[in-house]
């Protein structure tokens, strides 16, 4: 029986993050009445001109260079023509001969910790569409008595990132597609949030025997709205042109709608429409010349990278994947735990209770850790006075509410209130002492083999210690006592 | 005093003022010419009574105030593709409907700020493309000195409204010689300045590369005067270009001492019949007495002009026109869906010659077609551009008609391309972005005509040359004083 590969190829479309809108000095913003956030050139209106905005240019450039992509020279806007309702110019100003960036790739982890690489063929900066509104009970175009416009969105600038067909599973996509957000998270040039479509993707999907090197007959996927869904709409996607070509027929190339309740994808565009673009370049707009000084100013004030920071917290920390995962999806959070790290020098401990106890309670207050009064150093104190066994774990768990109570530093609450693990014999003994004399019972059925009473006894040692005697010298001490 | 509708901008703005005469009577006697004569020229569109008369109040307002403008009270004829806040524009087109502009182009913004005062919207070939303002779907426009002629086109309302002293200067747009070619037809003076010295924001697009605003006006000074009111960088516009604007008023000169000027090889006036050849060589012969030597220069590729034009332009403006779609604003023919109702307002809102260029510009940026049509005219563009850096090697300026013909009468040119051949002499430079203008050079007997038609001699500089042009062409009319010569039959 033939062994199926998937071949899939991303594109996504993220609004970045300006001021302004793309073209024009509209705010580029999120909602709002419609047809509130527009002017002449938003609209259209006979005899206005775009002029490009500098800060998507550079928000490109910081894309392009985060993931090694080359940045030309010279870079061109081009006219895509084509008649919609909700594209004010019907054209939309894109480029297609000469983006702003060309190459690079986006290097992503998969659950196991596996570090991957998927080429991109291309990112490039246009303007988005409005929205059109359809009235009547569906919502939807068919059976609506007419349409409404809100052009808000219309000219907010829009980077298009279009993948190599070089991803083998959902899985694979899934990780693309978190490594592409939390990049431009990290980098501040969009919020990457689905759900307020500020970032919409299209998968290709084929599939080829497993030892062929060329590609199978692709279907486009649209209307995934989640990364959830786009996992099952590949996944559903995958089996269901398994399910053809070994049934004995073919994958025709089409669009394909995802149907999240039905849990299926179904024809849109049964042929592809051979649209012509005519693209043409823009001669609204003069060629944009890439300075080098800005580019190389760019690439030196960027970030660390999250592909950059999982191999650290892996490799240098040790990390779980995880954990590193975790650490990496909140970049200030990762800041913050850093510094913990080097104020205490220990990674995993540091980890723990970054995100273990601390977590929790940043959870539990609906605060972040680094807005939260626990500073890191002080973790750091934490840290170093666990693993030195100056106090113990349970000391630790109550420190920890006092220091996001605002008792400030662990360090000195142990010194001013004595808190400080014991492990010396001298103090430790008599309470050993008085924990057997008040409990001849338990001696006695330890001495007659019940030797899980060990427990207990050691657990009144600790009570009786107000929890500084160290659990492993009093066990000892204990069984030598008992023995 | 001479009357106020015979004075220059320059003068009117200077004795407004001094407070010699009101904006308002500068303005209530250019509305009486507008009411006497417009309905035998119909320079207008839409006339601008009341918004003029509230302008004029404002002017003498700031001029109590002590403002100094450039313009005062100066009455200015608007091509109808120019967008002026509150006012129906309409591109000479049915797609626009009534629609009223929200917002003012920067170039007329700007001569509002200097105390201009916009007085009519003046009628054109739809959306500018044409040489004889016939193309319009807002009436007809005839021209001044020949009423059974046209005044030439695109920007034929501005330059016959000029011509009948309905407005002291005129703004017109030039894409392949719709201010030079109506100026001639007009016997007034028409600039068009450098591509991007004069900001195209709110300009209805024609086509992107090519469309300039320019003045029309009686004097070369008036011209000068408008365009240095209109020229410079605009943050609206990303074409417009951002360098000093050299003051062209005080550039104007009295001779062309030591000037060399080019007469193109490739432009044997001799083609354009006996009367008009020896109009143009006695031009040629007078700018030598001025003291300019004449050499003799060559445009190779200046003939296929025409054939890179009609690819280019058709191009950009069926892109740039595909925003009148009847979804947002103008004429909305209801269709059973969308795209019949995209079809039937197209269908109705466009006239034949509009219709014509967008088939040709979408076939010419069409997949199979693009690298063939487009791409070759782009670089033939570059070639005529490089004759013209080379011929500007051997002179400063280059003189040559302006039209090949005086004014014609209507439906004269019955097929497209006779048409297009009006802007022969015109579209290189266009396709160049170079500035060129035409000056009244005398007059010849066309034909079938009872009264002696104007024409224009062309005079065309290197980019940004606007201040020599302007003070060689100003020269030559002060010496030859040709506009004297025409009558107005009104």
């Amino acid at each position: 029986m033939t062994q199926w590969e998937s071949v899939i190829g991303i594109e996504c479309h993220v609004e970045l993050k300006t001021n302004s809108k793309m073209f024009c000095a509209c705010p580029n913003e999120f909602g709002g009445e419609p047809n509130t956030k527009v002017c002449p050139v938003c609209l259209a209106l006979p005899g206005a001109l775009p002029v490009a905005n500098k800060i998507a240019i550079e928000h490109m450039i910081r894309a392009g260079l985060a993931f090694g992509a080359e940045i030309p020279e010279f870079s061109k806007f081009d006219r895509k023509n084509y008649f919609y309702p909700d594209m004010p110019k019907d054209y939309q100003i894109s480029q297609y001969a000469m983006p702003l960036t060309q190459g690079g790739a986006v290097r992503y982890w998969l659950a196991d910790g596996s570090m991957k690489e998927c080429r991109l063929t291309r990112i490039h900066l246009e303007e988005d569409t409005g929205k059109s509104l359809h009235a009547g009970t569906t919502g939807r175009i068919a059976g609506s008595s007419h349409s409404l416009i809100d052009f808000n969105r219309a000219g907010v600038p829009l980077m298009e990132c279009v993948s190599e067909p070089e991803l083998h599973s959902a899985d694979e996509a899934i990780g693309y597609l978190e490594a592409l957000k939390r990049t431009f998270v990290q980098l501040g040039i969009s919020d990457v949030k689905m759900e307020e479509g500020s970032l919409r993707c299209d998968a290709n999907v084929s599939i080829r025997p497993a030892a062929s090197t060329e590609l199978g007959t692709k279907a486009e996927i649209k209307n995934m709205n989640s990364f959830r869904s786009v996992h099952r709409a590949i996944e559903s996607e995958i089996a269901r042109q398994i399910e053809i070509v070994q049934s004995g027929g073919r994958v025709v190339q089409e669009t394909r709608g995802w149907d999240e309740g039905a849990g299926r994808t179904h024809t849109m565009r049964s042929k592809e429409q051979t649209h012509d673009y005519r693209y043409f370049p823009d001669p609204d707009l003069v060629p944009v010349e890439v300075d080098r000084e800005l580019v190389e100013s760019i690439r030196t004030a960027l970030p660390e990278l999250p592909h950059e920071r999982f191999a650290r917290y892996r490799g240098h920390l040790k990390l779980t994947p995880a954990q590193a995962t975790q650490l990496i999806e909140d970049a200030a959070l990762g800041d913050y735990f850093d510094a913990c790290v080097s104020a205490s020098g220990h990674a995993q401990q540091s980890a723990n209770f970054v995100l273990g106890d601390l977590a929790r309670l940043a959870n539990e207050n609906r605060m972040a850790l680094y807005d939260s009064p626990v500073r890191p150093e002080h973790v750091g104190e934490l840290v170093r006075m666990v693993e030195s066994k100056t106090i113990n774990s349970k000391i630790a768990k109550d420190l920890i509410a006092r220091m996001w109570a605002g008792d400030g530093s662990p360090a000195a609450i142990v010194e001013r209130e004595g808190l400080a693990q014991s492990s010396d014999v001298g103090t430790i003994d008599p309470f050993i002492d008085e924990v057997l004399r008040a409990n001849e019972k338990s001696v006695m059925d330890f001495r007659a083999g019940k030797t899980n009473v060990l427990g207990f006894l050691v657990g009144q040692v600790m009570k009786a210690s107000a929890g500084k005697a160290n659990p492993r010298i009093v066990q000892e001490r204990m069984r030598e006592k008992l023995g | 005093m001479r009357p106020v509708i015979e004075q220059s901008a320059a003068e009117l703005a200077r004795a407004v003022g001094a407070k010699e005469i009101s904006a308002r009577d500068v303005i209530e006697a250019t509305l009486a010419q507008i009411d006497a004569v417009d309905g035998s020229v119909g320079a207008y569109i839409t006339s601008l009574h009341e918004m003029a008369r509230a302008s004029a109040l404002a002017v003498d307002r700031r001029i109590a105030a002590g403002e100094k403008m450039r313009l005062a009270g100066v009455p200015v004829a608007v091509k109808d593709n120019m967008c002026l806040a509150g006012t129906r524009t309409t591109c000479g087109s049915k797609i626009l409907g009534d629609w009223i502009a929200p917002y003012t182009a920067t170039a007329v913004q700007r001569i509002i700020e200097a105390g201009g005062i916009p007085v009519g919207k003046s009628n054109l070939d739809e959306f500018a493309m044409g040489s004889s303002c016939e193309n319009s779907a807002r009436g007809i426009t005839r021209n001044p000195l020949a009423l059974d002629r046209v005044p030439g086109g695109s920007s034929g309302g501005s330059a016959a409204a000029v011509a009948s002293r309905q407005a002291v200067v005129g703004l017109g747009s030039d894409t392949g010689g719709s201010i030079r070619e109506p100026a001639a037809f007009c016997g007034v003076t028409g600039f068009k300045p450098t591509y991007g010295r004069v900001s195209r924001y709110g300009l209805i697009a024609f086509a992107s590369s090519l469309d300039q605003i320019g003045p029309l006006a009686r004097t070369v000074e008036d011209a000068a005067l408008i365009y240095e009111v209109m020229a410079g960088h605009d943050g609206m516009d990303s074409t417009s270009i951002d360098r000093d604007v050299e003051p062209a008023v005080t550039a104007m000169r009295s001779d062309l001492r030591g000037l060399r000027i080019g007469i193109v090889k490739e432009f044997d006036t001799g083609k354009l019949g006996h009367e008009i050849d020896a109009l143009y060589k006695r031009a040629f012969a007078d700018l030598r007495k001025l003291g300019a030597d004449l050499v003799d220069v060559s445009l190779p590729t200046a003939e296929f002009g025409l054939a890179t034009y009609y690819l280019i332009a058709p191009a950009e403006c069926s892109s740039n026109l595909a925003r009148f779609d009847g979804v947002r604003y103008g004429l909305r023919v209801d269709g059973a869906d969308v795209g019949e109702m995209y079809e039937r307002t197209r269908a109705a809102g466009f006239g034949p010659e509009v219709k014509r260029r967008i088939l040709i510009g979408t076939y010419a940026l069409s997949s199979g077609y693009y690298d063939a049509y487009y791409v070759k005219a782009q670089k033939v563009r570059t070639l005529i551009a490089r004759d013209f850096q080379r011929a500007f090697e051997e002179c400063d300026l280059i003189a040559c008609p302006a039209a090949s013909s005086p004014a014609f009468g209507f439906n004269a040119k019955s097929d497209p391309y006779s048409m297009y051949l009006m802007d022969y002499y015109t579209i290189p430079m266009s396709l160049a972005g170079l500035p060129a203008l035409s000056v009244p050079c005398g007059s010849v007997t066309g034909e079938g005509a009872h009264e002696p038609l104007p024409m224009g001699l062309q005079l065309c500089g290197p980019l940004f040359s606007e201040c020599a042009l302007l003070g060689a062409a100003h020269a030559y009319e002060q010496a030859s004083q040709h506009a004297k010569e025409y009558k107005l039959a009104i």
